[in-house]
């Protein structure tokens, strides 16, 4: 058969070897991508996931009230204000009585983090009985100290390019075997705001950042989106305000995102004075954004409804205002929920316009509401990659990792909600 | 008497209630033509006045781009230099990159989704593919500076070759992969759309299917398959995340893609960000920016959309 067949065609292996090759490039094309897609994620996952742990130096503090409270008197603001860090570098010197000279002790220092103080001062204000005793106590270590712990200094290095000097490692691997060094659970990562220190440095304030935003978001371009979307398939006659309409709503879903930013600028902060770096402008930028989006879902599940429905109800006397908001938007509701979760995943991953309304800030405090400024977790991601810190390389994929899982989880609520609420006619 | 008089009242609370949700509903929808406006007018009314400052065609020729602020009135090169020629080549530098790298990919995975795949894979494979459109552009920028980025100036500096550590090849890289989604599922629905009788032609004729993809479904498919890449240059041109992570922030004219270039969207950001005064030459040339900006992805997208919706009637 194959013998007749080249007796006819002698190209036909070269053609036959050419199509194994065609389709051979489909198969890499497919695997390039994926494999990117998979290279991309396993590097965020290995380094962030260190970041989701956080070392402690066990210290046995003396809550000397020579130094919290020479007065006795236990006044809050007295309490507040002594020099507890003075406690932690006392209590650390202990451990190593042989560092006398004030360079080195500066290096030994160097081990706690900057935030110990507070630590330090906080369980005091909780616990006033503690002033006068003696206890242990686990204290931060110090972002280089957290790096050496996780193993991302190495020793290798000639000593004037690393940021730990051999001796502060060599106190470092002292703690490590006396075991006062401990790892635990980093959650002050999910529950903090932001800081100049990566060991200090939480997404808490993002997060309620970009939910404040996507709020806003929500609020306003869902009602608009769904109605535009339901006057576009039931009102609207075929007139020339409507094809307008209809190719202006199709431009807009493809317009570059950073020119919704400079919108906002301009008219938003600019002509209304709204407040900048809020939620609430930002909300409102993204809701323009994702306004095409909604509407063209909504379209789309609106126009899965069979006419029947619409007869049905306009034979026994409805209204066409009845008939939409009693009987067809009901039904293409799952729909139109489905097109506005990927319409908020989009927008939660979104950066660019936001820069533009200055949701860039370096902001410490927990935004409290929609008025508040605020940063989002992307801004905050495109933040910690600026910053020169290494510990900071860590946080960004850690926050990568958040917003991913954000993501993933509004991406299958869509899809769960489609499958579960999706009618086949 | 009093039924028919109810039954009136009631017929004009309806008309009246149909009224005003019609009117609810024509306001919602112009909502997304007042956003066009809006858009349009704010840069436009911007831009005069930086042209008021800036004659436009040193914007739109001069070969310079340097946007300073003067400290002093009398300072040397206190106006600063506002030629777009650099940042229009690096932006389309970077875009051809990303294209060359979307173009191939996207078109190939989509011709094995859409002609070879059975269902199976074909289920498995176009979400996964999806996925790279759903991740942020952060994150692609964030991965280009981290991985792509060093990677390629080592192996560059291993072979003795210099690649700029912000090269516009990186950028390019990431900024293209992130586009394969979008190219390859609007090529699949055009190749999808080519009728099966135009195949069961070509084998009949004793081709095979790779000849039958490049000789029919393939030129059949050409008009829907360029609109979807026109909507991907368009979509590589505004992208800002990638290149403000990965690319440079000096302007410089060159094509060479090992060399650091910056785009319109870097400026933008640049100029943008951190503290501003609204009437300087330097702030207000990020609203001419973004005005070409505009104007560039908004032609590119009415041409596709034109083109892709022409030759759905073809077979219709």
């Amino acid at each position: 058969m194959t013998d007749i067949a080249s007796k006819y065609d002698p190209r036909l292996k070269s053609r036959h070897a050419s199509e194994k090759r065609f389709k051979a490039y489909g198969i890499l094309a497919i695997l390039i991508s994926l494999g990117f897609l998979a290279l991309m994620v396993t590097t965020i996952l290995i380094q962030g996931i260190p970041a989701f742990s956080k070392n402690y130096v066990g210290l046995t503090i003396v809550f000397d009230e020579e130094v919290i409270n020479p007065d006795g008197d236990r006044d809050p603001a007295k309490l507040g204000s002594a020099n507890y860090t003075k406690l932690a570098r006392s209590a650390l010197r202990k451990l190593f009585p042989d560092v006398k000279k004030r360079k080195e002790r500066r290096k030994l220092n160097a081990i706690l983090s900057s935030d110990a103080g507070y630590e330090l001062r906080n369980m005091v204000l909780e616990d006033l009985s503690l002033i006068g005793t003696t206890k242990q106590v686990w204290l931060s270590a110090s972002d280089e100290a957290e790096l050496y712990f996780k193993g991302q200094i190495s020793t290798e290095l000639p000593e004037d390019q690393r940021k730990l000097n051999d001796i502060q490692i060599g106190w470092l691997d002292t703690l490590t075997e006396t075991g006062v060094v401990d790892t635990r659970f980093n959650t002050p990562f999910l529950t903090s705001g932001d800081s100049r220190e990566p060991e200090l440095a939480g997404i808490m304030g993002a997060v309620l950042g970009s939910f404040f935003t996507l709020l806003v978001c929500f609020v306003l371009s869902f009602p608009i989106g769904t109605l535009a979307a339901i006057y576009l398939e039931e009102y609207a006659p075929k007139s020339r305000l409507n094809r307008l309409i209809e190719v202006n709503i199709n431009n807009l879903a493809a317009v570059p995102s950073i020119v919704f930013g400079l919108l906002g600028l301009a008219i938003l902060l600019n002509t209304f004075g709204l407040p900048r770096s809020t939620p609430l402008v930002g909300g409102m930028v993204l809701a323009l954004m994702t306004l095409p989006t909604i509407i063209i879902a909504s379209r789309a599940s609106l126009r899965a409804v069979p006419p029947s429905i619409r007869e049905a109800a306009l034979g026994i006397g409805a209204s066409k205002t009845q008939t939409t908001f009693h009987h067809v938007a009901p039904l293409a509701l799952p729909g139109m929920l489905t097109g506005a979760i990927i319409g908020m995943a989009q927008a939660l991953g979104e950066t660019a316009p936001l820069l533009m309304i200055g949701m860039v800030a370096f902001i410490v405090d927990l935004p409290g509401g929609v008025t508040d400024a605020a940063t989002a977790l992307p801004v905050q991601i495109f933040l910690w990659a600026d910053s020169p810190e290494r510990g900071f390389a860590e946080k960004t994929s850690a926050a990568i990792i958040v917003l991913l899982i954000f993501l993933v989880i509004m991406n299958l609520a869509a899809i769960l909600l489609r499958r579960k609420l999706e009618t086949r006619w | 008497m009093s039924a028919t008089s109810s039954i009136l009242r009631s017929g004009r609370r309806r008309d009246f209630v149909e009224l005003s949700v019609r009117a609810l509903l024509i306001t919602c929808s112009l909502a997304a033509v007042l956003t066009t406006i809006g858009i349009v007018f704010s840069l436009l009314f911007e831009a005069i006045r930086f042209f008021e400052k800036i004659p436009i065609t040193e914007f739109l020729f001069g070969l310079e781009w340097s946007p300073q602020t003067a400290i002093r009135e009398d300072q040397v090169g206190a106006s600063g230099a506002f030629g777009a020629i650099p940042l229009i080549t690096g932006t389309l530098l970077i875009s051809t990159i990303a294209m060359a790298v979307a173009a191939p990919l996207g078109l190939l995975s989509a011709i094995y989704l859409a002609e070879y795949a059975n269902t199976k894979i074909r289920n498995v494979v176009k979400p996964l593919l999806e996925m790279l459109a759903g991740i942020p552009t952060v994150v692609y920028g964030f991965f280009a500076a981290l991985v792509i980025a060093p990677f390629l100036r080592d192996s560059g500096a291993g072979v003795g070759f210099e690649i700029a550590s912000e090269s516009a090849l990186a950028a390019g890289l990431a900024m293209g992969i992130m586009i394969v989604p979008l190219v390859s599922s609007l090529s699949d629905d055009v190749i999808n759309s080519v009728p099966q009788s135009l195949r069961d032609a070509s084998y009949g004729l004793g081709a095979t299917q790779a000849e039958t993809i490049r000789k029919v479904v393939l030129p059949a498919a050409i008009p829907g398959i360029s609109g979807s890449l026109l909507l991907a240059t368009s979509r590589a041109i505004g992208e800002t995340m990638i290149v403000v992570m990965a690319a440079g922030l000096a302007a410089k004219l060159t094509i060479n893609p090992f060399e650091a270039v910056t785009t319109i969207t870097v400026q933008i950001v640049t100029l943008l960000t951190g503290d501003q005064e609204f009437d300087s030459a330097k702030t207000l040339s990020a609203f001419a920016l973004g005005l070409l900006l505009f104007v560039a992805t908004l032609c590119l997208n009415v041409v596709a959309l034109k083109i892709v919706e022409h030759h759905k009637e073809q077979y219709d």
